[in-house]
């Protein structure tokens, strides 16, 4: 039995052009957390929204436990969601904005539940705090716990992060995960960090303008991107054309291993950790570094090659400078893109993010 | 439940049709508001075409437009003459005591334009202040130049209040920048500080030129010709019905320009701050040998504006106590309150679902409701209430001057001085608030009253007591549809005035420019909110 099932839902809003969320499917099994990965603009939170009963879609379905939820109002769906700015009740104490979830709690019950919610947060110190006294990783976490205050069935999560700085922000994912791993809880995290998204969700679907273009283990999605879009999203990635033969592709940087097989013309992605570079001793597949960026446990390079500027990865050992002539190998076997529309190749620029 | 429409789905699930409960509080306005004035139009061209073109075609409508343009005019310019150099007083410069004059320049809104044309009226005369006092008669101020003097000392503050804002409101490095690159003083004035705030000034001319369209206690005892004072003589004099019908249609046109003219002017104009930074406030400017004229020029405007009305009622209430008078003014005061305190509970609650409408399900409908409570605000009293009377003469008798009437005008009225502090605090309580309390299980009505209502409370005080002090103060809506016998506060004021009783008028313009205090306190302190 799936969680959640997401069939095929449209969503136009009349002043855009194209519409903001354009036949989306995905399923959610149960225990686990997925991820909603894009730009912002792609319908990931439209999409949330959709789930949640604020927004109603145009066509498609929304199956929760099998049980169309479409015709029921949001109160009714039993979903949880976590808000992007928390949006907790500024007229309400911390524990009593946990409490007010609990309406088909018996009055008696409801403290002592808020209390144990609070304490699994670890905030039960500040119970009788007013929101607007806490931290933001504090008010994150009452937000979380007032969310599972109502016993949902599956946690939304609107870029429950985004606010928090940096130093807070792993520290809190982290225990967060945890927190719904324990409770074997089902969560959909939306969010524009390609990192969080890889390492906060069991699974993930990669959106981009109001379609869902693959949906994956992250490892999959990462490794075997289907399309341009997902392989410059999540990471950076050297695109460039070929012509296949079964395995092998013959392309700017000489034959290359492919998968999978294909035929004729294709677009293939190739990552930076996956070029290896060596000091040129003039061979054919040279290249001149013109950029070095020391990240301190590895190091990015610019190769300019043929007219094309190729990004690579080396780690701390390998040490070349501007100027320098290095040899290209792939050491990993270039990734067929699906889509062949005009992107040209090796586009690095404007992929990280 | 797959095969339901999704438009069927959306109603049932979405937010994007707002429920049908929210819809009648702006169905019920519109109604009110609307057969009315059809029945204006209907009964102003029930007359043959012979009459008809005799009405409207008269040449003393040209002299009353021309009047009524002229004084609404002179109002505007020179409100702005006395507000802008204030206002830049109170917020450039070192100008000593400023939380006192700022107080001063807005305490004048509680002395209603009637009052002020009292006082004015009573300086003068045989029998008048200045010969009771000095031995000087002077002429009584009248006409064009009285309505005008009445007028302004009551209105400035609408502009001053407006400009001081927008100045206050100012970033300090828009002028720097300006400065460093290489404009002088007057030239930062002229192409900076005074387009910045020409927004606020074009509202605080709008509710002046309203207020002055609408006026009809000033002008009817100063004795000036404008639209309002032929609309009071036809009714309380020669009746001709159908010429006060289109007396009544003519002003209401006119002043629906202000509004109309506002939006056109302000459409795409932009004067928010672009950057992200945060804000700078402005370095006082020094006055140095300039502080004794700048304080002539305060002491002068509140000697004209507060010293003048509460000098001359001073001296009235010592020349004769009002004690045996106070049981009545009691009795006069029970009325105003009989009257004004249902009108501000409606017109909360019927503003309280428009205002949400319009900010939760923007949508031309709402944005319609909305605009519906400016055209009540506009709507000048004297043909509103003709619009009343004539309605309910015909179509419902029984509301002929009744309290149910009266209550239901003066929402219609002031339903847009209520919107405004309950459409600010509802911007401050974010959706997601009924969001998240949906999300949590509770139905679009309990989400509501659990969470927006606890942030709203305060500005449904602040509506509640707006519309309670503008309409214990309210005139011409009074004078034609209150109940016989039901003397408020401002009828007494008026007819005692009306008839040269300044001694008998001066408890009740007392009582009301006291009580209207309380109106200018809520109005500063709803102001530092915002």
């Amino acid at each position: 039995m799936h969680v959640l099932e997401v069939k095929e839902i449209t969503r136009r809003f009349p002043d855009l052009p194209h519409p903001a969320v354009d036949s989306v499917s995905f399923r959610v099994e149960p225990g686990e957390i997925f991820g909603l990965l894009g730009p912002s603009g792609c319908g990931k939170t439209t999409t949330l929204r959709i789930i949640a009963g604020f927004e109603s879609p145009d066509s498609g379905t929304v199956l929760i436990r099998e049980r169309e939820v479409l015709s029921l109002p949001p109160e009714r769906r039993k979903v949880g969601f976590v808000f992007q700015d928390y949006a907790l009740f500024p007229h309400l104490s911390v524990i009593r904005n946990v409490m007010f979830a609990m309406k088909g709690t018996p009055a008696r019950l409801r403290e002592t539940r808020a209390a144990e919610l609070l304490r699994m947060v670890g905030l039960i110190h500040v119970d009788h705090r007013m929101p607007d006294e806490l931290s933001g990783g504090q008010q994150q976490r009452v937000a979380i716990a007032r969310a599972l205050g109502a016993d949902p069935q599956l946690l939304l999560m609107d870029e429950p992060f985004s606010n928090l700085d940096v130093a807070l922000r792993d520290t809190t994912r982290r225990e967060v995960r945890a927190l719904l791993k324990e409770q074997g809880l089902n969560a959909i995290l939306v969010t524009h960090d390609q990192e969080e998204a890889l390492s906060f969700c069991d699974r993930l679907a990669v959106m981009n303008a109001g379609k869902v273009e693959q949906v994956g283990k992250p490892e999959e999605v990462y490794h075997h991107p289907r399309t341009a879009f997902v392989a410059q999203f999540l990471g950076r990635a050297n695109l460039f054309e070929g012509d296949a033969e079964g395995t092998i592709a013959h392309t700017a940087l000489g034959p290359l291993l492919i998968r999978p097989e294909a035929h004729g013309r294709v677009l293939l992605s190739l990552r930076p950790e996956h070029i290896v570079l060596t000091r040129g001793d003039g061979g054919s597949q040279e290249g001149e570094v013109v950029a070095r960026e020391f990240r301190g446990h590895d190091l990015t390079y610019r190769v300019r090659y043929q007219d094309r500027s190729i990004v690579a990865h080396t780690d701390y050992t390998h040490s070349f400078y501007p100027g320098q002539r290095v040899q290209l190998t792939a050491r990993e076997a270039a990734v067929v893109l699906r889509d062949l529309n005009g992107r040209t190749a090796s586009n690095p620029g404007g992929s990280h993010g | 439940m797959t095969d339901a429409t999704p438009a069927a789905r959306s109603r049932r699930a979405g937010r994007s049709n707002p429920p049908w409960y929210l819809l009648i509080a702006p169905a019920a306005v519109a109604v009110v508001m609307l057969v009315p004035l059809v029945y204006l139009v209907v009964r102003a061209t029930e007359a043959d075409a012979a009459t008809l073109a005799a009405l409207v075609l008269r040449r003393r409508n040209l002299e009353l437009l021309g009047n009524t343009l002229l004084l609404t005019g002179g109002v505007v310019a020179a409100t702005t003459l006395i507000a802008l150099p204030l206002a830049w007083l109170v917020v450039r410069t070192d100008i000593p005591a400023v939380r006192l004059v700022t107080f001063l320049g807005v305490l004048p809104l509680s002395v209603p334009g009637y009052v002020m044309a009292y006082a004015l009226l009573s300086l003068g005369g045989n029998y008048g202040f200045l010969a009771r006092v000095l031995g000087i008669v002077v002429a009584r101020p009248a006409g064009y130049w009285g309505a005008l003097a009445a007028l302004t000392l009551y209105c400035f503050p609408y502009v001053f209040l407006n400009v001081r804002a927008s100045l206050a409101g100012m970033d300090a490095s828009l002028e720097e920048s300006a400065r460093s690159m290489g404009y002088g003083h007057r030239e930062v004035l002229r192409r900076v500080i005074l387009p910045h705030l020409t927004p606020a000034l074009f509202s605080g001319w709008l509710i002046v030129a309203i207020y002055v369209l609408g006026d009809f206690g000033a002008i009817a005892l100063m004795r000036y010709e404008v639209f309002s004072y032929a609309i009071y003589t036809q009714y309380s004099g020669a009746f001709d019905r159908t010429y006060a019908a289109w007396l009544s249609l003519m002003l209401l046109a006119l002043a629906m320009v202000p509004v109309l003219l506002e939006g056109r002017l302000l459409r795409g104009a932009r004067y928010a701050r672009t950057g992200t930074g945060v804000a700078r406030s402005l370095r006082r400017i020094r006055l140095g040998a300039w502080k004794i004229p700048a304080l002539f020029f305060v002491a002068v405007v509140v000697t004209g504006s507060i010293g003048l009305p509460f000098g001359i009622l001073a001296y009235w209430l010592s020349v004769r106590p009002p004690w045996t008078e106070l049981a009545r003014v009691g009795q006069a005061f029970l009325y105003s309150a009989g009257a004004a305190a249902p009108a501000a509970i409606s017109t909360v609650l019927v503003a309280l679902p428009i205002a949400y409408l319009r900010v939760r399900h923007p949508s031309p409908l709402s944005h319609t409701a909305e605009r519906l409570a400016y055209v009540g605000y506009a709507l000048p009293p004297l043909s509103l209430a003709l619009a009343m009377v004539f309605f309910s003469l015909r179509l419902a008798r029984p509301l002929y001057q009744s309290l149910p009437l009266l209550v239901v005008a003066y929402m219609i009225s002031f339903l847009a001085l209520a919107m405004g502090p309950i459409r600010a605090s509802l911007l401050q309580a974010p959706r997601r608030l009924e969001e998240a309390a949906r999300s949590l299980g509770f139905s679009p009505f309990a989400a509501f009253v659990r969470t927006v209502v606890p942030l709203l409370r305060r500005g449904m005080f602040a509506s509640t007591g707006l519309v309670f002090v503008v309409a214990m103060k309210e005139l011409p809506i009074a004078f034609l549809l209150a109940p016989t016998g039901y003397v408020t506060l401002s009828l007494a004021v008026f007819s005692r005035t009306s008839e040269a009783m300044h001694v008998e008028a001066a408890p009740y313009a007392a009582a009301i420019v006291l009580f209207s205090s309380l109106f200018v306190g809520l109005l500063l302190r709803h102001e530092g909110k915002e």
